[in-house]
């Protein structure tokens, strides 16, 4: 289970990308974290595993808290958490097997690592995933012989051989066509079943969030505005996420399930919200 | 398929073998190396203490002594400005005939690689040698051995970027009726100018620095103050020197910057 | 601009009085000392001393690349803004720029007063000049590396140690067996003349058949210099295109 508790973050240049977002994801859902560019959805994935310091707040993660860990914690940490990114992030000199392997780096010595001798068990995963994300025999290829299609799935198989407790995608189909975006997005929805761990994508495409999430979360500058399940997402709701529209009288983020004053700042009354349009 | 194995190797047996062998080797020529010089190892344990001590008795730098170095400065800039241009205006016929797309014949595409070679592979100091016995003690000497070391650089990539000209542009010239001297004029030297002057300033910085040991042998420029006080063991003097030159040799590097930028 | 080029070189040539009359009464000096240099001589027991010079040059250019590179990998890291914290950064750079302003044959010359006659001391100067150059290449090279990759490996809870191992290394190998293998070719040509100030190789031959004015053997000494240096340079294009 993770939670995030008024997690914030102002970056050196004053610029507030985040402003106290509370969530809650656990169990096998998939969620979608959708917002226009620049709202801070990848500021606040990047703030879950600290690949971005967070400035307030709290992240924790099966109730150990993340955010005051040392460097030594942090790694630890850091195993149980998949992560899988827009640009794929793999390093192109090295072979398929090895980009794949570089996620049981938490788990070995750096002399062994050197070596590139990883136990068994974890040579016998990665081959297994390899099948699952279909690539097959592709293990001593180089990643940069690989189309943009298979360097995600090579990305996603990083990310599972992890065996993490979450798995956090930041726009992992936004380098890719619309069909191998649906695979992408297949085979994620698959891993947070067959798994058993929740997958939190961050995704700007809104008909993909609809597709494949069970629940939404829209960000806009910075703060949560929505939470709820995909089927309650509306066009008034997307207005809000997208374009800044004041929220309903109720004082809480559409859909929200539960109080948080994420959202409520800075709240004008009376005005009407505009239609969406995405 | 999958799970047919769990064995995963990065390299198969014979790049293994590869890989381990060129370590092996490596190693036995540097060991080898370090074994043929027969070095006492007590001097190498003691490299450091020694080291240090002698920087110990150059601190603090003689400020005081500054004022005395700025006439030795200037004449190391002097060798390098006149230097330059020597080697600029012998290097260009040498680029000249050492570019395939320019050169008359085989012979003399030879005769400017056998120049560029000769010039490029002895150090200034080897040539202030050799010109000291000619010219005499002095920057004159020095001069002549910075011109002519710098001839093989400049040639080098004059002639290559003589070799990148757009030849129509000459044809066209040439179509008019000029002259061989007037196709030189406005034909190719418009094309390369701008390389020309990258390269001369270029050298130039590179001269600043070079001149500063000519000194050694004689050759002029602020090595004879600098060796002056090295043979005499006062060390505050050299550092002091040493400061002196490592602020001519950053401004040279930043004038050379500034002026390579505005010609492009 | 060209007015201020002008002015000083008219400065430069007026201060340091070259004459024609000068230049020219150098050139005859010249002619003699040519004469005197042919033909180079090839007695057998100077032909073994100097193949025994060449030796202990290439052998110094080796230990000096080997252990110059070792100590400029730490310098050009810290040196790359992108891997390391501000201070080091600086600390990197002006290790770099100091290195890089004094001329080696300066730097020889102390680490001789310093280690006494002999190849350590040429060692210990061309280590010296390797780490400027080296580290502020190699650093530019690290400096241009995607991050992303580095990135995703520290996200999986790896090690600093691992995250340059599987993100950085890789990406940056064959420059630096490039790098390395382009300085141990410029190694190898200072490593023929450090010897003019006692630092060991060839140079040290050149100095002493100077001296005694053995003018015919220092032409087989500068023969010997250029063909080492040209079997050098040969060499070092022929890996780098390999690996490149």
């Amino acid at each position: 289970m993770l939670e995030t508790e008024n997690l914030g973050k102002t970056y050196s240049t004053g610029d507030e990308a985040l402003r106290d977002v509370s969530v809650t994801i656990d169990g096998r859902e998939v969620v979608a974290m959708i917002g226009p560019s620049g709202a801070g959805k990848s500021t606040f994935v990047r703030c879950i595993n600290r690949l971005v310091e967070p400035t307030t707040g709290r992240v924790l993660l099966d109730d150990r808290e993340l955010t005051g860990l040392d460097d030594d914690g942090l790694r630890n940490a850091r195993r149980n958490i998949g992560m899988v990114f827009q640009e794929y992030n793999l390093v192109e000199r090295l072979t398929v097997m090895e980009n794949v392997l570089s996620g049981r780096l938490g788990y070995v010595s750096n002399w062994a690592a050197l070596r590139r001798n990883f136990p068994p068990e974890d040579v016998e995963r990665a081959y297994e995933l390899l099948g699952l994300v279909g690539l097959d025999g592709m293990e001593d290829k180089r990643v940069d012989e690989l189309s943009g299609g298979q360097r995600q799935r090579v990305g996603i198989a990083r990310a599972v051989v992890q065996e993490p407790k979450i798995v956090l995608a930041d726009e992992p189909t936004s380098s890719l066509d619309p069909e191998t975006s649906r695979d992408v997005m297949d085979l994620l929805t698959d891993i947070a079943v067959d798994r058993d761990v929740p997958v939190l994508i961050n995704i700007h495409e809104v008909d993909l969030a609809e597709k494949y999430a069970d629940r939404i979360i829209g960000l806009h500058d910075g703060a949560l505005v929505f939470d709820g399940p995909a089927a309650d997402l509306t066009d008034e709701s997307k207005g809000i996420i997208y374009r800044g529209d004041e929220p309903p009288k109720s004082g809480r983020p559409v859909g929200s399930s539960e109080p948080t004053d994420a959202g409520t700042t800075d709240r004008r009354a009376d005005r009407e919200p505009l239609p969406a349009e995405d | 398929m999958a799970g047919t194995s769990p064995e995963w190797r990065r390299f198969d047996a014979r790049e293994r073998l590869f890989r381990i062998g060129s370590v092996v080797v490596a190693a036995a020529v540097v060991i080898g190396s370090w074994e043929w010089l027969d070095m006492s190892l007590q001097y190498v344990a003691t490299a450091p203490t020694q080291v240090g001590d002698l920087l110990g008795r150059m601190y603090p730098p003689d400020i005081g002594y500054l004022p005395n170095t700025v006439g030795p400065l200037a004449e190391t800039i002097q060798i390098a400005v006149v230097g330059t241009i020597g080697a600029v205006l012998i290097a260009a016929p040498v680029a000249y005939i050492s570019a395939e797309n320019t050169t008359p014949n085989r012979a003399t595409y030879a005769l400017g690689k056998v120049i560029v070679t000769v010039s490029r592979s002895v150090h200034t100091i080897v040539w202030a040698l050799l010109f000291v016995v000619m010219f005499g003690p002095g920057a004159l000497a020095g001069t002549v051995a910075t011109a002519v070391r710098s001839i093989g650089f400049v040639g080098k990539l004059l002639g290559e970027e003589i070799e990148e000209i757009d030849f129509g542009q000459v044809e066209g010239v040439r179509a008019s009726g000029a002259s061989p001297f007037q196709l030189l004029v406005y034909g190719i030297v418009p094309q390369i100018k701008p390389a020309l002057v990258g390269v001369s300033v270029y050298r130039w910085d590179i001269n600043v620095r070079a001149a500063t040991i000519l000194g050694f042998v004689g050759a002029g420029g602020i090595g004879v103050q600098l060796f002056e006080a090295i043979d005499s063991f006062a060390w505050r003097t050299v550092s002091g020197i040493l400061l002196a030159i490592l602020g001519v040799v950053l401004v040279s590097e930043v004038v050379s910057a500034y002026a390579r930028r505005k010609v492009r | 601009m060209y007015g201020a080029v002008l002015s000083l070189v008219v400065w430069s040539v007026a201060s340091l009085q070259i004459t024609p009359g000068r230049f020219l009464s150098g050139l005859g000096y010249g002619y003699e000392l040519i004469e005197s240099m042919l033909p180079p001589e090839t007695g057998s027991a100077n032909t073994a001393r100097l193949v025994d010079r060449m030796i202990e040059t290439i052998a110094m250019a080796m230990v000096a690349t080997v252990g110059g590179i070792a100590i400029s990998l730490p310098v050009a890291f810290g040196a790359a803004g992108n891997l390391s914290p501000r201070p080091v950064y600086y600390l990197s750079r002006g290790i770099i720029s100091v290195t890089r302003a004094i001329d080696g044959l300066i730097v020889a010359i102390i680490a001789v007063i310093a280690l006494g006659f002999g190849p350590l001391a040429g060692i210990v100067a061309i280590s010296f000049k390797t780490i400027g150059f080296f580290s502020k290449l190699f650093a530019e090279d690290l400096e241009d590396i995607d991050m992303g990759g580095v990135e995703a490996v520290r996200a999986t809870g790896a090690t600093r140690f691992q995250s340059v191992a599987y993100g950085v290394v890789p990406q940056v190998v064959p420059r630096f067996a490039g790098l390395a293998v382009y300085r141990w070719d410029i190694n190898i040509r200072s490593s023929t003349i450090v010897g003019i100030v006692g630092a060991g190789g060839l140079g040290v031959l050149l100095q002493r058949a100077y001296q005694r004015y053995m003018y015919d053997y220092v032409a087989t000494i500068l023969i010997a210099i250029i063909l080492v240096v040209l079997i050098a340079e040969f060499v070092s294009a022929l890996v780098r295109r390999r690996v490149q």
